[in-house]
């Protein structure tokens, strides 16, 4: 197991040194400079916040700066946010963000898995056709489309719910914008959950669980549970994936202060050192999430720990 | 594959009711938004002052209602939908082209190349690339080109997997032993002899494309970092409809209605022709 976690790390940590590479010399290359859309200034001035920036120095100076700062956790000051550090950006919004991920991620495991295994058993029942219909519904939705129809039923018509806005500790404001980023993932982790039971159910050793007596609920947790998650294992990455950008409109929505919206914003309004920055943090969110599920995979089917993934 | 493998095909799809059904719906929708807005009066971008913001109506045609800015919304809609499907087309036609090459060329000299071009699409695909359209649309501005190239560039990496894959096979087979023994050249045998015969899963996973690129394009849009004002994408009507919702809720439900509906109906037929032509994705 530590040898195949050292493996997937070796393949990972280059893959973000490329990443910030390339993110960084793409904004070099951007035509203009982050000062250019402000009133022209006179020339002193622009010599002088060029100088402040460290623009003035050749590039390998300030890509060699801007990985050692990166290495410090310092993303650098923002262009536009002039009192604030791109790490004090993400200081305030990354618990946000990580708060909506972590529930839309529990929200999408803990219906999809039971609703997938309900459908499994009950082949061609209800449960399995709202399973279906759901799971067809779910992957083509987009989150914001969703969003907004659940604020204007919950929120305009029926007045349950706030529509959007944000108040720390507060569930009802969270509800929606959960609800929208988990539905995707949800639908495919059913979808994933149903097959995978279908199949290991119809595999010998559950026959033989059966003839030895074991009620069915002990069947399905000890025995053909493990196996039949393996496919939502493999999933799980991307669907962190798919939440985590799922997230930035759904915090542009709903109002709330995470770092999706930073990362919005920063685009609309060419902050380059804060895209730059939001671009990094969630590649590496993304790739740390990726060795985590590599791991959760090779114990769920210890077949990935011995064969070399391709 | 042969011809009677394809006539197979073709009749597994007839039998396939929702597939059928959804093709149907496509082939409407599709036809509703070419055609639709010259049956009405009203312009993409004439304002009518006298109907700001009103729900929809027959008065004046104003069959989908206005904006707030006095827009006819039905016109609109399907301006928005011509945009969004012709992104996903141009699009698509990228990461096709691009997926088709890289994996047949990947897949049949095989070796070496055949290794490293399989690292690449690794490390790419470990790649954030929604974060990298959005960046690249921060560093070179918002415009058509860039935005095509940049989403089409994002779904290339599967295609060019699955392409790979059927090409590793397909090399070992007699009638291209027959071609090199007649002495064509590698360009030759991958354009001529195969090509042709991965397209099967190319076409099976060419319509699963388009609707996740038409998604990834409204998605942009949306957020304001793909097509701009004054052209409308389904994306950019839906921001719209989003902002004005609790005033004028019907500015946000044609868009979304017709997104979705699209989106599923492309979905159902993708996979209905996955089944018919029963093209897996390699593992």
């Amino acid at each position: 197991m530590l040898r195949y976690f050292i493996k997937r790390l070796a393949a990972a940590l280059p893959t973000l040194f490329i990443i910030v590479t390339l993110s960084f010399f793409l904004t070099r290359l951007a035509p203009g400079g982050p000062f250019d859309e402000e009133r022209s200034l006179p020339p002193q001035i622009m010599a002088n916040l060029q100088s402040a920036y460290g623009l003035d120095q050749p590039v390998w100076v300030q890509y060699g700066r801007y990985l050692r700062a990166l290495g410090r956790g310092d993303f650098g000051p923002s262009f536009r946010y002039k009192d604030f550090t791109v790490s004090e950006l993400i200081g305030q919004g990354l618990p946000v963000t990580l708060e909506l991920g972590s529930l839309a991620l529990a929200l999408a495991l803990g219906i999809g898995i039971p609703l997938g295994t309900m459908s499994a058993l009950h082949r061609n029942a209800a449960a399995d056709a709202l399973a279906v219909s759901l799971a067809v519904l779910g992957v083509a939705i987009p989150s914001f489309v969703l969003l907004p129809l659940l604020g204007l039923l919950f929120g305009v018509t029926l007045h349950w719910l706030p529509v959007a806005g944000w108040e720390r500790g507060s569930i009802r404001h969270l509800v929606l914008p959960v609800a929208a980023l988990s539905l995707p993932p949800l639908a495919y982790i059913a979808r994933l959950t149903r097959s995978g039971m279908l199949e290991t159910l119809s595999s010998p050793f559950i026959r033989t669980a059966r003839a030895k007596g074991l009620p069915l609920r002990a069947i399905i947790t000890r025995h053909a549970l493990r196996p039949a998650l393996v496919p939502v294992a493999g999933y799980l990455a991307p669907a962190i994936a798919s939440i985590m950008t799922g997230s930035l409109v759904v915090e542009s929505i709903a109002g709330l202060p995470g770092v999706g919206r930073y990362l919005v914003q920063g685009a609309l309004n060419r902050d380059y050192t804060l895209v730059l920055g939001m671009v990094v943090l969630y590649s590496s969110v993304l790739i740390a999430m990726g060795l985590l599920v590599d791991l959760l995979h090779a114990w769920l089917d210890p077949r990935v720990r011995f064969s070399a993934p391709q | 594959m042969t011809p009677t493998s394809w006539r197979a095909a073709a009749r597994r799809l007839r039998a396939n009711k929702a597939a059928v059904a959804a093709l149907s719906v496509i082939v409407s929708l599709v036809a509703l938004a070419l055609l639709a807005p010259s049956f009405n009066p009203n312009t993409v971008e004439a304002l009518d002052w006298s109907h700001v913001a009103t729900g929809p109506a027959l008065v004046h045609a104003h069959w989908f209602g206005t904006d707030r800015l006095g827009r006819d919304l039905f016109v609109r809609t399907l301006e928005g939908a011509r945009t969004s499907i012709a992104v996903g087309l141009a699009a698509g036609a990228v990461s096709l082209s691009l997926g088709l090459g890289f994996g047949a060329v990947a897949g049949y000299v095989g070796g070496r190349t055949d290794y490293w071009m399989m690292r690449l699409i690794e490390i790419l695909s470990g790649l954030p690339l929604i974060f990298f359209v959005i960046f690249l649309t921060v560093i070179f501005g918002r415009n058509g080109a860039v935005l095509y190239v940049s989403i089409g560039a994002v779904g290339w990496l599967t295609m060019a997997r699955i392409v790979r894959g059927q090409a590793l096979s397909i090399r070992r087979q007699e009638f291209i032993e027959a071609a090199v023994a007649c002495g064509a050249s590698t360009a030759r045998i991958i354009g001529k002899h195969v090509v042709p015969n991965v397209l099967g899963p190319v076409i099976v996973y060419a319509t699963l494309t388009v609707p996740q690129i038409i998604l990834l394009e409204s998605f942009l849009s949306f957020l304001g970092l793909g097509i701009q004002e004054p052209h409308a994408s389904l994306g950019t009507l839906i921001a719209e409809g989003a902002a004005e919702m609790e005033a004028a809720p019907w500015i946000l439900l044609a868009p979304g209605l017709y997104l979705t509906v699209l989106l599923v109906c492309l979905n159902i037929f993708g996979d209905g022709l996955r089944d018919a032509l029963d093209a897996r994705e390699p593992a």
